[in-house]
């Protein structure tokens, strides 16, 4: 029963790391940014959060209705004015460039909200549980895996079945050639990365109900999303979301052996993938 | 922001310099002006991971420049004093950075740092390297020890510590425990790092000491900071019965592994966290469940000390740095207001800067009631160490109080001249 457990709570952090990673996979997969600002851009999600819901008196999941469409707009400003200058044929300007906007979010946040650690405070909910015979569920985690898999299958219906998921494609395949059917790779990357940052604002309010953050606590965040899109494939969205949950419930067979193999174990099956599959499981994203 | 000089505040220093010039102009100018000024070192992660011990940093320098700030009087002369505060950004080998600037560029005559063994170990190193005099205090001394290469025998020349230690840590939750009715098996929550394994250690942390007190382990196993997911330790614990649950985790950690704990079902007792639980900030991010959560208290402003330096009590202290800063009090208060009360007497007693042998001897020598207590180390564990009182505590909810949580001393024991606020109490 203690195995069974286990691995129950190792999916449903699964689900977490997912939504750590989605964003990631997402602008990956359309515009080959690696952006090592992703973690701090879910911890600058759940400031966003705290200060409406300390202005406002709103539920942390309420907050989202106004972080969204900031985080949208900030996201589209970003690309339009910095990032797409960076992108080309060399892949290291956008890293370097994502790196010093790390910092710089870091320190900002530093200085506006000070070094505290904070918290959503979410009421009963943190702690309200399921109980399904032996095993005990947090209502809050099954939350977290739920939205999980809706964002993603969300996204994944977006990209197959809407125009604008079409165009993310076709630029995702060749964006050199998309301007010939009239479309400005330019302003398409600017609403993935806009998505993307909708989903850090979703993933850091859920972060932030459910443990303590603080402005320095984006780049831990940022391995495990990497490990999640590495397992499931570059470019999948589901593939993301089975490398999240790969990812959760390997740590909890390590924990459940010795807490010290806890995150060696997600490390361990990662290189692993790496080795035997280094496409990842489903990739999507094929590069010339 | 990094290199702050503290004179007074900016324009208390414009006024006074002002006026030092108006003096010297009229060629009646006292000593003053042409006294060297005593130069102190101040390490401290003011940003970073470690920044909530710094928080009362500000507050504290300002209120031991205003009482010492236009000089210190010795042998009837006044020298002006300055404290050159450098972040340490709460990384190790940035605090030996900034360490080696102040020594070497800026010639400190005394470095005083402060706040656990990553930022104090690394100057305090740099200060022995270097032979000049190093005051610290808020690291557990076995850290501070043992982990710099000393041995019981053989101390060191230039670096001096005033703290508690692990031993103080292990009576102290003891204590605790021993007021409420419990099955005596303890689940141990350490993690992989410096203050986690020296605490689980099987020959010197918790296991032996509670072993001898007739309590069972549950120990399930050194977890990596900033894990995730808890379940294991949750299921061992849950498994085992455990009544009572003690260890070091981060903020975060312990945030985490007490909200899955509540999710599922697990509900000991006694909750009895080193560190994670310092601060009113800490608790109230854990939320109503932080309700008698207990850890251990190395000051509180009921503490029965006054400052040397400005005659303060804790009590007025506190109420000062709430007015000032409009936040609850917090424990690093009082230790680092501590540190410039015998950064003070020592270079007092020096005969003033400049001389590094006579500012070493000096501290060795140090016998001084502080506002944290009793400050001499003719009484430590070993050479270059003496101990602060340290007692139980728990957080308290408070009905509509001035802040949502306080800490109330249940544990005196081990001191029994700090005041008890309360009785221990059992978790909801």
């Amino acid at each position: 029963m203690d195995w069974i457990n286990a691995i129950l709570q190792g999916v449903l952090v699964g689900g977490l790391f997912a939504l750590f990673a989605a964003g990631l996979s997402l602008i990956f997969g359309v515009m080959r940014l690696v952006n090592l600002a992703h973690g701090d851009l879910i911890v600058l999600g759940a400031f966003l959060a705290l200060a409406v819901v300390t202005g406002l008196g709103l539920h942390p999941l309420l907050s989202l209705l106004i972080v969204a469409p900031v985080m949208f707009a900030l996201g589209y400003g970003l690309q339009r004015a910095i990032l797409n200058r960076t992108l080309g044929k060399d892949l290291l300007p956008p890293l370097v460039v994502t790196f010093g906007l790390s910092i710089i979010i870091q320190n900002a946040l530093l200085e506006v909200f000070s070094a505290d650690t904070q918290r959503l405070q979410a009421g009963p909910m943190e702690t309200a549980s399921l109980q399904m015979g032996a095993i005990s569920i947090g209502a809050f985690p099954l939350l977290t895996f739920i939205v999980a898999v809706a964002v993603i299958g969300g996204m994944e219906l977006f990209m197959r079945r809407t125009a604008l998921g079409r165009v993310f494609r076709a630029t995702s395949d060749k964006a050199e050639i998309v301007p010939l059917m009239g479309v400005n790779p330019k302003q398409v990357f600017a609403i993935a990365m806009g998505v993307s940052l909708v989903i850090c604002a979703i993933a850091g309010v859920l972060l932030g109900v459910r443990t303590n953050f603080s402005p320095g606590a984006g780049p831990a965040r940022l391995l495990f999303a990497f490990e999640a899109v590495i397992i499931g494939g570059l470019g999948s969205l589901w593939g993301t979301l089975a490398g999240g949950v790969i990812l959760g419930v390997s740590q909890a067979i390590g924990a459940k052996i010795n807490p010290g193999f806890q995150i060696l174990a997600g490390h361990i099956v990662f290189l692993a993938v790496l080795v035997v599959r280094p496409q990842g499981l489903f990739p999507r994203t094929r590069d010339k | 922001m990094t290199k702050t000089i503290y004179r007074l505040d900016r324009r208390g220093f414009l006024k006074a310099g002002a006026a030092a010039g108006a003096t010297a102009a009229f060629g009646s100018a006292p000593a003053y002006a042409q006294q060297r000024a005593i130069k102190i070192g101040y390490v401290s992660p003011q940003t970073g991971a470690l920044a909530g011990m710094a928080e009362a940093d500000d507050f504290t320098l300002q209120t031991v420049m205003n009482q010492i700030g236009d000089g210190l009087s010795i042998d009837g002369r006044t020298y002006p004093v300055e404290i050159l505060v450098r972040d340490s950004q709460s990384n190790p080998n940035r605090a030996s950075e900034v360490a080696n600037e102040l020594i070497l560029a800026d010639e400190v005559d005394l470095m005083v740092v402060a706040s656990t063994p990553e930022n104090v170990n690394p100057v305090a190193d740099a200060c022995e390297i270097n032979e000049v005099p190093c005051l610290s205090t808020m690291a557990p001394w076995q850290a501070y020890y043992f982990t710099r290469g000393g041995t019981p025998d053989r101390g060191f020349d230039w670096t001096y510590h005033y703290f508690w230690g692990s031993e103080d840590l292990i009576a102290v939750f003891q204590n605790m425990w021993s007021q409420i009715d419990t099955n005596k098996q303890v689940g141990l929550l350490f993690p992989n790092d410096a203050d986690g394994n020296a605490l689980a250690d099987a020959e010197a942390g918790f296991p032996p000491a509670l072993s001898a007190a007739g309590y069972s382990m549950t120990d399930p196993g050194r977890y990596q900071n900033l894990s995730d997911d808890y379940t294991a330790f949750i299921s061992a614990f849950r498994r085992d019965g455990c009544e009572i649950v003690t260890g070091a985790p981060l903020p975060p950690d312990f945030t985490t592994f007490w909200t899955q704990a509540k999710q599922q079902g697990f509900n000991p007792k006694i909750v009895s966290i080193a560190k994670a639980t310092l601060y009113p900030v800490n608790v109230e991010t854990i939320g109503p469940t932080a309700h008698n959560l207990s850890s251990e208290v190395w000051w509180t402003p009921t503490h029965p000390f006054t400052s040397s330096l400005t005659g303060q009590s804790g009590q007025e202290l506190a109420a000062a740095y709430t007015e000032a800063t409009g936040r609850q009090w917090t424990q690093p208060i009082g230790f680092i207001h501590s540190l410039f009360e015998v950064a003070a007497d020592i270079m007092t007693r020096a005969g003033g800067p400049g001389d590094y042998e006579a500012t070493r001897d000096a501290m060795a020598a140090t016998n001084i009631e502080t506002l944290v207590g009793p400050v001499s180390w003719g009484n430590g564990p070993v050479k270059n160490v003496t101990k602060t009182p340290l007692v139980g505590g728990q957080w308290r909810q408070t009905d509509g109080g001035e802040f949502p949580f306080e800490l109330v001393v249940v544990s005196n024991e081990t001191a029994p001249e700090v005041p008890l606020g309360g009785e221990m109490e059992a978790l909801a």
